[in-house]
């Protein structure tokens, strides 16, 4: 019973940052951008916050937690968020190929999240593991009473702030794009933008906006698994692949946000179930690879069956240049 | 006069770019991107950029070694590169190379390791034809599900690299030695057996021969054959390519098995000629960055060259500098994004021009 609840625990800590990267991806791909810059935003935002909290600890004399925590998540997203508008500006207005863009927004930000998580003590003159505990601490505050409740307190409140944040914010999602006219016009330039174009919509301003939003929620991701996952310090390459998981996440909750809930449990625990099952070391790297397989059979059976609302949106990876027509 | 407020410009696609026009504003995105990866390093290192930059050009070809080593790894990139160009020409977006890689890789060190009493002749036939055979595997499946279905090619080629490491990474756990260190090892130290020979003496030859072969064939394939019209024709419209009478189905699967041959070959260089072992990170993200060589080099195996040589060019470079100034490696990857994101924006200004609305009113005042 025990083993059950601490893995169940485990597999909602592994989902929050895959649920923060797949509703942004979700909000950027409705608005036709494949953006595969999601791993390196999520590194961005992670390290983004890490950077401010950072200053902020080694540079006030009495650091308040709460402080700190605001100055992360500024950090963060406008980390996350610069490195949008860099695929926005090279891929809406500058008309560069998505796919090619997205793959070096990834470079960069991984190399700008190792680079910075690794040395950023160093780059201060300080010596050792860089830590930023005292802003972790707001991060990882449980709610008091509630958490103490056995069994359902645990499984359900004992997480910080951001989970909870993470499921608000999907839910806002969407009913933001399949509950307001706002949401719809997003919806449509994402189908056909020469048609949205036509109906008044300002393709260009809807393109940037859901885009970098999109990586600001992404780069929430990269911020909670930095300090509420490992407490405030930085791990070179610790992030690891689940970046990507966020990305196939996406295809799994074919493009709804509600899904992309349980799909990001789901995927979470599938991702450390090798850890709870008697196995051999070698099966234990084949289980690994079972979120992977999984969105496979996703994807291969989405196609087959052709259902009209199970569709990435039509334009996705598409370029829209009003000039050229046709 | 209308009462629409007319923007400050608008956008014109050029019908005439030059080829030095290009080639100059591409120099120029260069040294732009170059200047601004100086502002980086002297904001976080306070040194001249000058000696960071003497530092890059030692780490890149600094002592003839460097130098090999920098043109071997091009090499590689530039067959990975290949890897993904056919593809790019039909517009099928093979993110998956990085797979196709690893298990050429896989399927190389399987032959070496279980065929190390084989003659050599027929082990040296059999390690490249298993590379490329997996490599193929690899590269089939997902063009077998897009032909028949449309099942999305980006994904699930980009899925099927992480199946491809665990499935390296359950390989290994197999092969390890010593047991439990999660490492290969040199496969067949003793003796070398199934190791890429020396050529004049020189490590590092025989891989850029093979590819340059590579790059001229390919060359050839895609410009000269029926085959290779028949992969741009699906590129430019699947339904030109219906009404002309050509299987689009058959051109996706034979083209991706072509790009998942190709893999394969680098695989197969990657394992016998450079690391001799296997590894998870054997690709190190090279399928990635080989997609970004073929869009930059314009799908042309010769500009693409270019573009791999300025690539690992930068790489290496940047990591000698890295380790003279004290900095953590990953600043190259910083600095390759960078460039990078210049290298692809300027893209916009060989193929377009800015009409302002001054000049326009001008014209409007002429006619």
């Amino acid at each position: 019973m025990n083993v059950i609840i601490v893995f169940l625990q485990k597999a909602i800590t592994q989902g929050i940052p895959l649920l923060f990267g797949a509703s942004g991806e979700i909000l950027t791909e409705k608005s036709g951008n494949l953006n595969l810059g999601v791993p390196g935003m999520m590194y961005m935002g992670g390290v983004g916050g890490l950077i401010g909290a950072f200053l902020y600890e080694n540079n006030a004399a009495n650091p308040v937690p709460f402080v700190g925590m605001m100055i992360a998540l500024a950090c963060a997203l406008l980390c996350a968020g610069l490195g949008a508008l860099v695929y926005s500006v090279l891929t809406i207005t500058l008309r560069a190929n998505q796919n090619v863009t997205g793959l070096a927004l990834t470079t960069f930000g991984m190399g700008f999240g190792n680079f910075f998580g690794g040395s950023l003590s160093k780059l201060a003159g300080g010596v050792g593991q860089l830590s930023t505990q005292v802003t972790a601490s707001a991060f990882r505050a449980k709610l008091p009473v509630l958490s103490e409740i056995p069994v359902v307190g645990e499984l359900l409140f004992s997480y910080g702030w951001l989970t909870y944040f993470a499921l608000l914010m999907t839910f806002i999602l969407s009913w933001f794009m399949f509950r307001t006219r706002i949401g719809l016009n997003l919806r449509s330039i994402g189908e056909s933008a020469a048609t949205a174009d036509a109906a008044g919509i300002n393709v260009t301003r809807y393109k940037y906006l859901s885009t970098i939003v999109g990586g600001m929620m992404a780069g929430l991701g990269g911020l909670y698994f930095v300090m509420e996952y490992t407490g405030g310090t930085w791990v070179n390459n610790g992030f690891g692949d689940r970046g990507w998981l966020a990305v196939a996440l996406v295809i799994f909750a074919r493009w709804r946000p509600l899904n992309a809930i349980w799909g990001s449990f789901l995927f979470g625990g599938l991702y450390i179930l090798y850890l709870y099952l008697p196995l051999s070391r070698d099966m234990q790297e084949v289980f690994k690879a079972l979120p992977y397989l999984v969105t496979i059979v996703v994807l291969v059976i989405t196609s087959l069956r052709k259902k009209r609302e199970d569709q990435p949106p039509a334009a996705l990876g598409l370029p829209y240049f009003r000039e050229s027509r046709g | 006069m209308s009462a629409v407020k007319e923007p400050l410009f608008h956008v014109v696609k050029r019908d005439n770019s030059s080829f030095l026009r290009g080639m100059l504003v591409r120099l120029a995105a260069i040294v732009l991107g170059l200047i601004v990866c100086a502002v980086i390093i002297v904001l976080l290192t306070g040194m001249n950029p000058l000696n960071v930059y003497a530092a890059l050009w030692d780490g890149a070809v600094g002592t003839s070694r460097r130098m090999w080593i920098t043109l071997r790894d091009s090499a590689i990139l530039l067959c990975i590169g290949f890897a993904v160009m056919p593809a790019f020409r039909m517009r099928f977006w093979n993110t998956g190379a990085e797979g196709q890689v690893l298990v050429g890789s896989l399927a190389t060190a399987a032959v070496m390791i279980y065929g190390v009493n084989l003659p050599p002749w027929l082990l040296y036939t059999l390690c490249p034809l298993a590379g490329i055979a997996a490599g193929i595997l690899w590269g089939i499946v997902p063009a077998f599900f897009k032909a028949h279905w449309n099942t999305n090619e980006t994904l699930f080629t980009l899925m099927l690299n992480y199946i491809a490491t665990q499935l390296v990474a359950y390989c290994i756990i197999f092969w390890e030695k010593p047991k439990g260190s999660n490492s290969v090892g040199l496969i067949n130290m003793k003796g070398k057996i199934g190791w890429l020979p020396k050529v004049w003496n020189n490590d590092y030859i025989l891989p850029i021969i093979i590819v340059v072969v590579m790059a001229v064939v390919l060359f050839i394939y895609m410009r000269y054959t029926k085959q290779g019209y028949e992969v741009s024709v699906v590129g430019e419209s699947e339904n030109t390519a219906h009404y002309a009478g050509i299987n689009v189905r058959k051109v996706i699967i034979r083209t991706m098995a072509i790009c998942g041959g190709i893999a394969g070959v680098a695989g197969y260089l990657l394992t016998a000629g450079v690391g001799h072992t296997i590894s998870t990170g054997l690709a190190g993200g090279r399928g990635f960055t080989a997609i970004v060589v073929a869009w930059l080099g314009k799908l042309n195996p010769f500009a693409m060259m270019l573009v791999a040589f300025f690539l690992v060019f930068m790489q290496k470079g940047s990591i000698e500098i890295a380790s003279q100034f004290n900095l953590n490696e990953n600043a190259s990857e910083i600095l390759t994004g960078v460039l990078l994101f210049f290298i692809l924006g300027c893209e916009f200004f060989i193929n377009y021009r800015l009409e302002f609305r001054k000049a326009e009113k001008e014209e409007a005042i002429k006619a």
